[in-house]
């Protein structure tokens, strides 16, 4: 339960903070940095919720999801990157 | 004249950095506030005691789904419908980055040294990522480790100078990025003709149609993600052939 | 000190660590350098996942998550510190 606690506190602490950086900071490769940081904190929460104590076996429907998530983030973190880069071609073009 | 100028588009400056520290600072402490509420619900919720969950019953029925790892048999298994659309959707995504255009050049021939590593490493990485996916079965480990691990051995082939990342050429290279869903929908499909249904695994035969399922995604994750990092369309595979160690960028 | 204490000694220098490399790469500002706290900060946290008993998913985040997306996101650091590189140059000439 304390565990629990402090692990699933810290992934919202790590979801508020990628919220803050991805709202504030202009460049793109620190948008994607951030996304994927709040990625990370709804991930830690999602394990910590799995998480059952020491003795019990962590509950696999929550790692299922985020090894399916953790996927998903990279190939939109390629997307966007590929994206950006396009962009700046572009303005430099035009 | 100039120097007045200067130094209003300094005041300038200043001032909408010290508006945009005000506004981060604004959005920290909101942005703070917010944590708090979701830290206390998050509190309130665990607090609550122990609600129904779905571990009890996805362990439970482990012996009849033909694997003995509870979370290759949640993602293969179980819930198959999410996986395969998760499929879909790293295809969209090499789809996309195919559509914003060619690949940029590839990097610089490695020296020996590099070159030596990289002959030592691929192997090595290929073989780990079929290990990864057999082991998936009953330990950790499964199509997205194996195919991680296959998709970064195309990255270190791209990082020692192969501009395509060991890829084969595009028509090839298409087929490889559908496989994962064609023959997960293949599979779904004919469980359906049989009167199962779709992705409703006979228990005899799950272990075998999940290790097929498997090693197709393994496939179709690793060319993705290699793709990705070749970041576009690839080049068509005689200039690919010319472009080879030509490309003099650092 | 007796055993839980110890463990909650253990996840609280765990924790600690991982939100510091988060702050770190999130406040940055040199794309290189921010690229590689994110790559730390990716690796810590399939160390704390593999203490949550998620060795899968510590598995795929150590590979997928920092590896590969670290690789991307540094080739693209790189690609913006040439274009501003080059951008200098012009200006300069």
């Amino acid at each position: 339960m304390t565990a629990q606690f402090l692990y699933g506190g810290a992934g919202l602490i790590l979801f508020v903070l990628g919220l803050w950086s991805f709202l504030v900071h202009a460049p793109l490769l620190r948008k994607l940095i951030a996304l994927n940081i709040m990625g990370g904190g709804v991930f830690h929460v999602l394990i910590a919720v799995a998480y059952r104590g020491d003795g019990v076996p962590p509950d696999p429907v929550p790692h299922a999801l985020v090894l399916t998530g953790i996927v998903v983030a990279v190939s939109a973190t390629a997307l966007g990157l590929v994206l950006g880069a396009r962009m700046q071609a572009g303005e430099r073009e035009g | 004249m100039t120097q007045t100028s200067d130094r209003a588009r300094q005041r300038a400056q200043a001032r909408a950095q010290e508006r945009a520290r005000d506004l981060s600072l604004l959005l920290g402490v909101l942005l703070a506030l917010l944590g708090a509420v979701l830290l206390g619900l998050y509190y309130l919720a665990l607090d609550g005691g122990a609600a129904p969950r779905l571990a009890e019953l996805a362990l439970a029925r482990l012996p009849e789904s033909g694997v003995g790892n509870p979370v290759t048999a949640v993602l293969v298994n179980y819930r198959a419908f999410d996986t395969l659309v998760e499929l879909a959707v790293l295809l969209a995504a090499v789809l996309g980055i195919w559509s914003l255009g060619p690949a940029p050049p590839g990097f610089q021939r490695s020296g020996a040294v590099l070159a030596g590593m990289v002959s030592w490493v691929v192997p090595l990485l290929i073989v780990a990522s079929g290990y990864m996916l057999w082991v998936g079965g009953y330990a950790p480990g499964g199509a997205f480790q194996a195919g991680a691990l296959l998709g970064a051995a195309g990255v270190i082939v791209r990082l020692a100078g192969d501009p395509t990342a060991g890829l084969p050429a595009e028509a090839t290279q298409r087929w490889l990025l559908v496989l994962g869903v064609l023959v997960f929908a293949l599979v779904g499909l004919g469980l359906m003709l049989f009167g199962a249904g779709f992705l409703t695994y006979p228990p005899k035969l799950a272990k075998w149609l999940i290790l097929l399922i498997e090693s197709a995604a393994t496939i179709a994750i690793a060319a993705a993600l290699a793709a990705a990092y070749v970041g576009g369309r690839p080049a068509p595979s005689k200039a690919a052939i010319d472009d080879y160690g030509s490309d003099s960028s650092p | 000190m007796s055993q839980p204490a110890l463990l909650l000694a253990f996840d609280a220098v765990l924790l600690a660590t991982l939100l510091a490399l988060a702050l770190a790469a999130v406040l940055s500002p040199e794309p290189r350098r921010a690229v590689m706290l994110f790559i730390a900060f990716g690796l810590w946290l399939s160390l704390v996942w593999a203490r949550l008993h998620a060795p899968d998913v510590a598995l795929a985040e150590a590979a997928i998550g920092a590896g590969l997306g670290g690789a991307l996101m540094l080739a693209a650091a790189r690609r913006a510190a040439r274009a501003a590189r080059s951008n200098d140059d012009e200006a300069a000439g």
